[in-house]
């Protein structure tokens, strides 16, 4: 089927649901209001009110009550409504979901996906736009997943909600309804942990994930045409686990590499991709790890949004400083 | 629309008194629920159906906890232990729930609930592990026993979260989530409450109220008077309940189960008093009085209820240095089977993060364990560095 991003998140909840009546919906205006965005739309009418429920504003006791039903034997699908939310919650993805099998030595565990809007782009309010995955990839014990296109986002999602363990599904929501695409009807998984060579090249590697990718893949064509060269782009669709040998791999062919994402730059996860090339790759480089990234500064209201967002030229430029970057002392 | 002639139901009636439209706090702290005086006296229609053996279980219990507790605090000071947490002066808090909760029902500790623990079903040399600090000792899911929330408050919500599971597979069981009077000042505490409240999450949110949260005082804590009272302002019952009657906690909770199993979170109250320090890191010279802890070792429940049984006439048929005798031994058998317990592998940090091992973690395992045959000196390095 043709569909958009959303309405492939819609149609992975459905799938799982209809598979697996241990799989519960619930956050909040997900049940009566179909979501803020609509994802879980109709969800409440094919299911009823015990398993697609709307939730009091409390992203810490959404987060916590899914690893006690997940320890349970249920496969909650909790949705935080905008990312920039998921900080309340923080300390129970710390505490409990990421450590759940590990404190309990496998006795107990936290089968549950949390799915949350991130990013900006679609002139929401302030605390609606963050991207902080590198701090949710910094958890020990919590996978991260990332899809840019609508069947990845039917497949990572519906490989979460499967999965043994916790994992955080970032949805791109600039990208969830900027375009169509094929995704394969009924059940469709893709691997947690497996980047996509999104297009091969010879001369540098660009890696990105999520919101960022249309950009990205949209510079590399313009510099392809302007400068004859060609291009690796890398969709991560996983930051944790990193699928370091795919990135790696292509690296050691390129000798280049540049990174694209729209959080700030420090701390941001384009430096844990820096240091694995560096730990991985070093002697290919032919120059720097160039990083194309959001501002060190708070995301900006909508007023000033597109400024703080990498954006094609931007990442152009960034790409090109690493085309004519040299290596050596 | 019928539902609306008199309004939704948050509306109200209207009134012009401001003073019936104010929600106050109540003027005096709220009465505790009591059984046994403090000179174990008590009014025999007040006293529960249990029969003797039970009351002498409930003895053996509280002899045990102060057992272990003595013991423990004894180990660590020798460096045989880690940093442990002391139960003296709670033991009837402590038991009298434990005591009240059915087979089914799953126990949520906090870390000063040893014997609550043990009654699930923990074995002795598990508590005596995991204040040693291995992770193997929480492996208690035969004994429907969570790990202790060390984190003040996250086992609120994951409990709710796991009672509201219960309901969902009408399960007749519940979740005691015991916590400390600090917990309710935290926001996972009011968010899973609250959040309970609304799913109809059998649990059992069960306060033993010591007084302080390390060096503050119940006041520094909340302006409110009671624990108890947190309950209404999300729509759920709260009890009071004399900590130190180790018979009246055991009556409450067994009522209060009862309650929480059809679907009402409720709390417990147990107003008691910790006569240890916070810990065996702690100086409570630094923020309490000795006539304060005097006043409470004087009111201290063991004691009370050997009162009780004396009364009763069930001491008589008990052998009180015995029982103690019992409980030094139980520890004794527990202590050489922590001792024996078979130090694991470096890889056991590894292996439970998930199910399956991803490959940047089995690179960090092998590098690692490559690391310690090329310098086995780390090992000798980790044994002699200075510790505590």
């Amino acid at each position: 089927m043709n569909a958009t991003l959303v309405e492939a998140v819609n149609d992975a909840l459905r799938v799982a649901m209809a598979d697996d009546d241990h799989v519960v919906v619930y956050g909040e205006d997900v049940a009566q209001q179909g979501g803020v965005f609509r994802a879980t739309e109709g969800l409440k009418d094919e299911y009823g009110g015990e398993r697609v429920l709307d939730t009091p504003i409390t992203e810490i006791a959404i987060a916590g009550s899914a690893v006690g039903l997940a320890m349970r034997g249920y496969r909650p699908v909790a949705e935080i409504q905008f990312s920039g939310f998921i900080p309340p919650a923080f300390n129970q993805l710390v505490s409990m979901a990421s450590r759940i099998r590990w404190r309990t030595r496998g006795e107990l565990t936290a089968p549950m996906v949390i799915r949350a809007p991130y990013g900006g782009g679609v002139r929401a309010l302030e605390h609606h736009s963050e991207s902080l995955e590198a701090a949710y990839a910094h958890i020990p014990g919590l996978q991260v997943v990332v899809p840019s296109t609508p069947a990845d986002t039917k497949g990572l999602l519906l490989s979460a909600i499967r999965d043994p363990d916790p994992v955080l599904v970032l949805e791109p929501k600039r990208l969830y309804r900027s375009f169509r695409d094929e995704v394969p009807e009924g059940e469709h998984t893709v691997p947690i942990g497996e980047a996509a060579v999104r297009t091969e090249g010879e001369d540098i590697t660009v890696i990105s994930w999520g919101a960022t990718m249309p950009d990205t893949l949209a510079a590399a064509e313009t510099l392809e045409e302007e400068r004859d060269v060609s291009i690796e782009v890398i969709d991560l669709r996983s930051i944790s686990p990193l699928d370091r040998e795919t990135v790696l791999e292509s690296v050691r062919k390129t000798g280049r590499a540049a990174i694209v994402h729209e959080a700030a730059k420090t701390g941001g996860f384009a430096a844990e991709l820096v240091a694995t090339i560096n730990e991985g790759a070093l002697m290919h480089l032919e120059a720097p790890v160039g990083r194309i990234t959001g501002f060190d500064v708070p995301m900006p209201m909508l007023a000033m949004e597109d400024f703080y967002l990498p954006n094609p030229p931007r990442i152009e430029e960034g790409i090109k400083d690493v085309l004519d970057g040299e290596g050596g002392v | 629309m019928s539902q609306l002639d008199e309004g939704p139901a948050y509306l109200g009636a209207a009134s012009e008194s401001l003073a019936e439209c104010t929600i106050s706090e109540p003027e005096r702290t709220p009465p505790r629920y009591q059984i046994v005086d403090a000179d174990g006296s008590y009014d025999e229609s007040q006293v529960p159906a249990i029969g003797d053996e039970e009351l002498i279980d409930l003895y053996r219990w509280m002899v045990l906890q102060q057992v272990v507790d003595d013991r423990m605090v004894k180990l660590q000071r020798r460096g045989e232990m880690g940093t442990y947490a002391s139960v003296r002066g709670q033991e009837a808090s402590v038991v009298g729930c434990a005591f009240a909760l059915e087979d089914d029902d799953w126990l949520f500790p906090y870390g000063r609930e040893g014997a609550a623990e043990l009654i699930q079903g923990m074995p002795l040399r598990d508590l005596l592990l995991y204040w040693r600090g291995v992770e193997d000792a929480n492996k208690q899911a035969a004994n429907n026993t969570f790990p202790p929330a060390i984190a003040i408050g996250t086992h609120i919500p994951v409990g709710v979260g796991f009672a509201w599971g219960m309901r969902l597979d009408d399960d007749d069981a519940i979740a005691a989530l015991y916590h400390g009077d600090g917990h309710p000042s935290t926001g996972e505490y009011q968010a899973g409450v609250n959040f309970g409240s609304v799913v109809d999450a059998p649990a059992l949110l069960f306060c033993p109220n010591n007084g302080y949260s390390i060096s503050a005082s119940f006041e520094q804590q909340t302006r409110a008077k009671s624990v108890a009272q947190k309950g209404i302002a999300w729509g759920i019952d709260g009890i009071r309940v004399d900590g130190n009657d180790v018979l009246a906690v055991y009556d409450a909770v067994k009522t209060a189960r009862e309650h929480v199993a059809d679907g009402n979170p409720t709390i417990v109250e147990a107003v008691t008093y910790r006569l240890d320090a916070h810990t065996t890191n702690d100086d409570p010279s630094r923020y309490r009085d000795q006539a304060e802890v005097d006043w409470w070792e004087d009111r201290e429940p063991v004691g009370r209820f050997e009162s009780f049984l004396q009364q009763r006439g069930v001491w008589d048929d008990i052998d009180p240095a015995a029982i103690r005798e019992e409980a030094n031994e139980q520890f004794d058998e527990a202590k050489a089977a922590a001792d024996a317990f078979e130090k694991r592998d470096v890889s056991e940090m590894f292996e439970y993060l998930y199910d399956d091992l991803p490959p940047e973690l089995e690179r960090q395992l092998k590098d690692f364990e490559s690391f310690l045959e090329a310098r086995p000196d780390a090992y000798d390095y980790i044994e002699h560095r200075p510790k505590g």
